[in-house]
């Protein structure tokens, strides 16, 4: 059985849009660590299955993200080792119900059946530079984010390394970089594509809850 | 009957109680629980775990905090806060759980932890507790010093490596007359340092299913650990940490310091 465990706030724009609101109450200053959550084994689903969207679910945010899946155990790695842990990468969509307040973990935002669409994985030998790469979303064939892994605010080796600091990622689990800022508003009936350049695809349509196969 | 997972002779093995604390192999080998190294005793999906499900124990960490913090803790009960735990946390009875040295407060959380037996969805809480497959002891460490108010609790203070304990038995749910009613207990070094009892959980089984599983399907193998009562007192290196529920078992841990994981 696998972790997946995704990054909040590490690119750049979604960092700034939270600055204001990090000074606040109950906040009062910015994570000096990766805000971190998990998506549990409830969540996962392909490319091509259906999500369903529960009655007093409206509305969806995309979540386009890179995710790095580990071929051996990373325990307390170096930046600069945390490359030689990695299989390869995936496209992933992770869903969530938009939400200002990060205070409590996101359970109801992240946490619901199908909300981790997993792309196929690409080897790492075929992916140079993790950290410079097209991501972007189409809803019902349209372009409606073009953003970059350029914009992250922890590298991706930086961020294996802060992680394994204290959790291990063990063969087959999945680290999700992080999604942009601005994520694209879904509803049942899109049909929602990630995209990662020299990654591939992750490709699912919304329905309404009880017509979802 | 209640069961282990317990590696004698280099393989994996199924064991259930003997006399005098002995246990049977499921060969038939009846051995001593130091000879064995033991596993979580069932195959683990999901780890949620409660913050705050024992009224005292908020009170406990609400004198503690600031009076803003105070008033965050109380208002966060009304509902369950949940968090979920990645599978590099988990370790069996007598177990080790590393310390950090930068660690100022580390605790111990004796938690009746609750292992789900079939697929729940929109279940209501009159029927939830047929989906209760049995149950273990859990002890579910913290770092208090490495709270940082985002998801909280963060995963560097919950979900590090060994820092979920589960067994040393599975126990079945039929063999559990009365789950909401079991006294909890935790020892450090033999001194009682936490004590009280599952009936004052603030949302109980039922309700933490019926709660979970309105917005996601709970499956086999997911264990709820419901929240500990009050008693955190702050664990070193090399201390023993026993943490007891009545009728399902002890749970050994040993604190170790970073000096052990250096080479």
């Amino acid at each position: 059985m696998k972790t997946v465990v995704g990054a909040l706030l590490n690119f750049q724009g979604a960092w700034a849009a939270m600055e204001a609101v990090m000074q606040r109450e109950p906040h009062f200053k910015p994570p000096v660590h990766p805000v971190l959550y998990i998506k549990p084994a409830n969540t996962w689903c392909a490319s091509g299955t259906a999500v369903g969207l529960a009655p007093e679910v409206d509305a969806v945010q995309a979540g386009p993200t890179l995710g790095v899946v580990f071929r051996r155990t990373a325990a307390r790695v170096s930046e600069r080792d945390a490359l030689s842990f990695v299989a390869g990468y995936v496209a992933v969509n992770d869903l969530t119900i938009a939400h200002e307040a990060v205070l409590r973990p996101p359970m109801k935002q992240k946490c619901r059946d199908g909300f981790c669409p997993i792309g196929p994985i690409t080897l790492a030998e075929h992916v140079p530079n993790p950290n410079a790469l097209a991501l972007r979303t189409w809803v019902n064939g349209e372009l409606r984010q073009d953003h970059s892994t350029a914009h992250l605010r922890r590298s991706v080796q930086r961020l294996i390394a802060d992680v394994t600091e204290f959790m291990s990622l063990h063969e087959g689990d999945i680290l999700l970089v992080g999604v942009p800022e601005d994520p694209p508003l879904l509803h049942a009936g899109d049909e929602v594509s990630i995209e990662i350049e020299g990654v591939g695809r992750v490709t699912n349509r919304l329905v309404r809850e009880g017509m979802a196969r | 009957m209640r069961t282990g997972r317990v590696v004698y002779g280099a393989a994996v093995h199924q064991c259930t109680p003997y006399e005098h604390g002995q246990i049977l192999l499921d060969d038939g080998r009846v051995l001593d629980e130091h000879q064995v190294q033991w596993l979580v005793p069932f195959e683990v999906r999901t780890i949620f775990a409660l913050a705050l499900n024992y009224a005292d124990h908020a009170t406990e960490l609400a004198a503690k905090s600031s009076a803003d913090q105070g008033q965050f803790l109380k208002a966060q009960v009304s509902e369950p806060v949940v968090f979920l735990k990645g599978h590099n946390t988990l370790c069996g009875h007598n177990g080790l759980t590393r310390r950090p040295s930068d660690a100022n407060f580390m605790h111990y959380e004796c938690e009746l932890s609750v292992v789900i037996g079939r697929e729940a969805k929109n279940v209501p809480r009159a029927r939830a507790m047929e989906f209760v497959g049995g149950y273990t002891v859990g002890n579910d460490y913290a770092i208090r010093n490495f709270l940082e108010p985002y998801y909280r609790p963060n995963l560097r203070v919950k979900s590090r490596d060994g820092c979920t304990a589960l067994g040393p038995w599975f126990v079945p749910a039929g063999e559990v007359k009365d789950p909401m009613n079991l006294r909890l207990t935790t020892h450090v070094n033999g001194a009682l340092v936490q004590e009280g009892n599952t009936r004052d959980m603030v949302h109980d089984i039922a309700s933490l299913i019926e709660y979970l599983s309105s917005f996601m399907t709970l499956s086999p193998g997911d264990v709820i650990m419901t929240g500990t009562p009050k008693g955190s007192v702050d664990v070193k290196a090399g201390d023993e940490v026993v943490c007891e529920i009545e009728g399902l078992g002890a749970l050994r841990n040993t604190l170790i310091a970073d000096w052990s994981l250096t080479y």
